[in-house]
Parts: structure tokens; C-alpha cells; sequence
């Protein structure tokens, strides 16, 4: 993955952040990226494990209900 | 009369062996065991030894009945008087009472078996159309994104559902669809709420539940309607109704079939919050390894490419060269040595003799040095009586005359 279209990781869900860090091992598996690029992979996927690990830590499970009659048929259940 | 009783051949008893003879013609008729019995129940009482004893009757008759404790805690619904019931049993006679009566093993409100034979026919349709096969069966996600709920919104099963998903899986996103569970109306809604699920927030799996209760109170979810709901539902549907011993047709019909609620939430997420901070410590240590080997590649291709640049350069005659020029002079270096050596070996013996030689070293020997005004006699000529003469030994001199010159 080039630099230029990594996306903020803070933002990033969880199934969205695991799939590039899983990218990531393939790809300094495979070695085929100069080093530098490497190693700018090897911290980032250190950074997205860091905020899955922050998102297991923080989860609240999020319960919304369906009223049947809104037109988006959501509503938050608090 | 009385002389007439000596000959007669009535049988006698005891009360104890009639009795004991009754029971035994009682419990060994299979038509009086096993059986179900219908009536309303009277006389119900619960004393403090568990047991429950009662009297179902009928227009024309009574028969007493006593449940034992064991038995009567399993049943799902509160007997009371006036209930018409249909109890399981045998027959039996109580000794001590000479009292015949049904010993109940169960216990069910009067319609249940009817509901029973229903609940058979429609289970032989739907499976007789494959609704039940399990090659029709979609496997569950391991983590589901969204997961949906079609429960009664203010029951104990959304509570347990809930707090099982929060314990297990909070990064999940649960969409409730709020429905009667029970009566006429959950059926239609029901189907409903599972359709609505569906069409609008599209979940990964559905759990489909309500609590414990008589068969009655789940029989919504034997309803024909709700099966082929299930069925349709795009979304795997996971079921957990009632308790374990429960099994609805929406059970069958479901892609896992959960024996409780809390279970049915437990299914739906196959993968915890522990696997995953296991799985994302091993991913951690895969991508640390997998930079070391990198590190480690690197690390040799330039320790190779070293290798090759010492062979070619001119460096490396260079360095011959200068070994052979090193050898060179340890060896003019050594014969220079050794000359040295023999040089001082030959001096040694010079300076040994030349110390052989010295006067001192023959007056060591005992020898003697005399004078005569400072010149040394060495004849006899050269004394006569009388001179004076200096002596000089190995530790010192002394002055000696002469007494006489031989003759």
C-alpha cells in the first residue's frame, strides 16, 4: 500500500483495520518492498494493531431498534 | 348355620394379603399404566414434603392422584383447583389407606395433546417439503458485523441476549425488532419483525428467541407462518426458545437451533473479544518476525556483497603484497638477531679470559706481589739483607726486611 492512500487509522473500524494489517504481514512476508517502504509498513502495522486492541478495549455494544414505521427504520435504544 | 361355616370353602384374607393381591392385579394391568387421565383438578395440596396430592374429577367420578416432589418440580405450569388437566401415570393402591389412585408422573392444561398432535402433523408437512433439511442450513459468521434480534423487547430473553453479546462480542451492532412473543398477535408480527430485519438493516445473523414458558406460550413459534419466515430469511437465523427440553418448529427450521436464548446469542459469536486480543498479540509477533527476517535478508545481502567487493578489489594484492614484504623482514630480522647473539657469545669469552689473565685473580690463587721502591722482584738479585720491601697478597699489603740473601 503506498503512502499516499493510507487512511487515518483513527477512524478506521475494526474488520477495516484488521484487513490492511493483515495486508501488511503478507506483504513484509512476501519481502518484495524496499526496505524503507517496509519499515513504514512495519510501524503502521504496529499502529493498527495498537488501535484494534484500544477498540476490543473500549467497545460498548450498540443496540438500536427497528420501529417499523421511520422511513430508515432506526432508531438509537439507549 | 354356624355348623354349616365348617364346610365352607369361601377363600379367607387378611386385609393386608387382599390388599397386596388388589395392587398387584391393578399395577400389572397394562391398561392402567402409562396412561393419561382428564379431569378437573379438586383438593389440591402441597404439604411441606414436595409431594403434591389432588383429585381430578369429572361429572361422575373422583380419583385421588398424588404427584411425587421430584416429578411435580418439573412441571412448566402451576396446577391449581379447578383446572382441567390431563395427568400421566399408573394406577396403584396405597396399603395403608386401601386407597386406589393415580400415581402422576406429569401433568399438562387439557388441549396440550391436541396442540401435540397438531404441532406432529405440521412438522411431518414441512419436513415432508425439505424445510428442515440441512443442506439447507447457511453457515454463521464468525464475526458478525450486525446482528439482529426479533424478541419481545421487554423480555428476559433480550436482557440475557444482550448482556451475552456485550460480554462476548461488544464491538457488534445489534438491531432489535421489538415483537409479542405470545397470543394471536406474535405470529404476523413475528413474521413481520423478521421480514423488516431483513429488508432494512440487512444483519449478518438473526437471533430469534423468547424465554421459557408452557407450550402454549411458545406456540407461536410452531406457527406455520413464523417456520416459513425463518425459512425465507435472507440473514442466517439462529433460534433460542424456552428452555433446553423445548423444541419448537422454528428450531428445526432454523439454520443453528440454540437451546436457550443466552445460548442462541452465545452461537452468534463464535469468535470473543479474548480470540481477537489473542489473535492481534499473534499478528504482532508475526509482523515483528517477519520485519526481522527482512532486517535479517538485508543484513546478508550486504554481508555477501562485501565478500564479493574484498575478492576483486586491488586492495586484496595490495594486502599480499604487504604480507609477503611482512614476512620478508621477519626473517632479515631474525638473522640480524642471531648475529647479534654470536657477537656477545664471543665477547663473554674474551672478557672471561682477559679476567684470567688480571694479577688479582693469580693473587686469588695464593700468589704473591713484592716491591722494592715500587719495582716488582722477580730475582734474587736484585735484593741483599736488609732492604725493604712491600708485599702485596689477595686482601691487602704489608711491609717485610729481608734477613738474609740465601747463599
Amino acid at each position: 500500500m503506498a503512502k499516499n492512500d493510507q487512511k487515518p487509522i483513527k477512524g478506521l473500524t475494526y474488520e477495516a483495520a484488521f484487513a490492511e494489517l493483515e495486508t501488511i504481514v503478507t506483504e513484509l512476508e512476501t519481502g518484495e518492498k524496499p526496505l524503507e517502504e517496509s519499515m513504514l509498513l512495519f510501524e503502521r502495522g504496529q499502529a493498527l494493531i495498537k488501535h484494534c486492541a484500544e477498540m476490543l478495549e473500549k467497545a460498548e455494544l450498540k443496540v438500536q431498534t427497528l420501529t417499523g414505521e421511520a422511513p430508515d427504520g432506526l432508531k438509537d435504544n439507549e | 348355620m354356624e355348623q354349616l361355616a365348617l364346610f365352607d370353602a369361601s377363600p379367607r384374607w387378611t386385609v393386608t394379603d387382599l390388599t397386596r393381591h388388589l395392587r398387584q392385579l391393578l399395577e400389572t394391568d397394562p391398561d392402567l399404566q402409562g396412561i393419561w387421565v382428564q379431569g378437573e383438578i379438586s383438593n389440591l395440596s402441597r404439604p411441606a414434603s414436595g409431594h403434591v396430592y389432588f383429585t381430578l374429577k369429572d361429572s361422575g367420578a373422583a380419583l385421588r392422584c398424588v404427584m411425587w416432589k421430584s416429578e411435580a418440580a418439573r412441571l412448566r405450569f402451576a396446577p391449581q383447583d379447578g383446572s382441567a388437566v390431563e395427568a400421566h401415570g399408573r394406577i396403584g393402591i396405597y396399603e395403608v389407606s386401601g386407597q386406589y389412585q393415580l400415581y402422576a408422573d406429569n401433568l399438562r392444561p387439557l388441549g396440550e395433546g391436541a396442540l401435540y398432535q397438531e404441532f406432529l402433523r405440521l412438522k411431518a408437512v414441512l419436513e415432508a417439503e425439505g424445510l428442515f433439511d440441512l443442506s439447507r442450513k447457511r453457515p454463521i459468521p464468525e464475526l458478525p458485523h450486525r446482528i439482529g434480534i426479533v424478541t419481545s423487547p421487554t423480555g428476559a430473553a433480550l436482557r440475557d441476549m444482550l448482556q451475552t453479546l456485550q460480554r462476548r462480542m461488544p464491538l457488534a451492532e445489534v438491531i432489535l425488532a421489538p415483537t409479542p412473543v405470545q397470543g394471536d398477535e406474535a405470529p404476523p408480527a413475528l413474521v413481520k419483525a423478521i421480514q423488516m430485519l431483513n429488508k432494512m438493516a440487512a444483519p449478518d445473523v438473526i437471533l430469534v428467541g423468547r424465554g421459557g414458558g408452557s407450550i402454549e406460550d411458545l406456540w407461536a413459534f410452531n406457527d406455520e407462518r413464523v417456520v416459513r419466515a425463518v425459512t425465507r430469511s435472507q440473514a442466517p437465523v439462529i433460534s433460542g426458545v424456552g428452555h433446553e427440553t423445548d423444541f419448537t418448529l422454528v428450531d428445526f427450521a432454523a439454520d443453528l437451533r440454540a437451546p436457550t436464548p443466552t445460548a442462541a446469542a452465545e452461537l452468534a459469536t463464535p469468535l470473543t473479544v479474548l480470540d481477537l486480543r489473542q489473535t492481534l498479540v499473534e499478528m504482532g509477533h508475526v509482523l515483528e518476525g517477519n520485519m526481522m527476517t527482512l532486517f535479517e535478508r538485508q543484513h546478508a545481502l550486504l554481508e555477501s556483497h562485501q565478500t564479493g567487493l574484498r575478492y576483486y578489489s586491488p586492495l586484496r594484492r595490495i594486502e599480499s603484497e604487504r604480507q609477503v614484504l611482512d614476512e620478508l623482514s621477519r626473517r632479515g630480522n631474525a638473522m640480524q638477531a642471531h648475529r647479534l647473539e654470536l657477537t656477545g657469545a664471543r665477547l663473554k669469552g674474551l672478557g672471561n679470559r682477559l679476567v684470567a689473565l688480571s694479577p688479582q685473580a693469580v693473587l686469588e690463587r695464593g700468589y704473591a706481589v713484592v716491591t722494592k721502591n715500587d719495582q716488582v722482584v722477580s730475582s734474587r738479585s736484585q735484593v741483599r739483607e736488609g732492604d725493604a720491601l712491600r708485599v702485596r697478597v689477595r686482601d691487602g699489603e704489608f711491609d717485610a726486611h729481608v734477613s738474609g740473601n740465601g747463599g
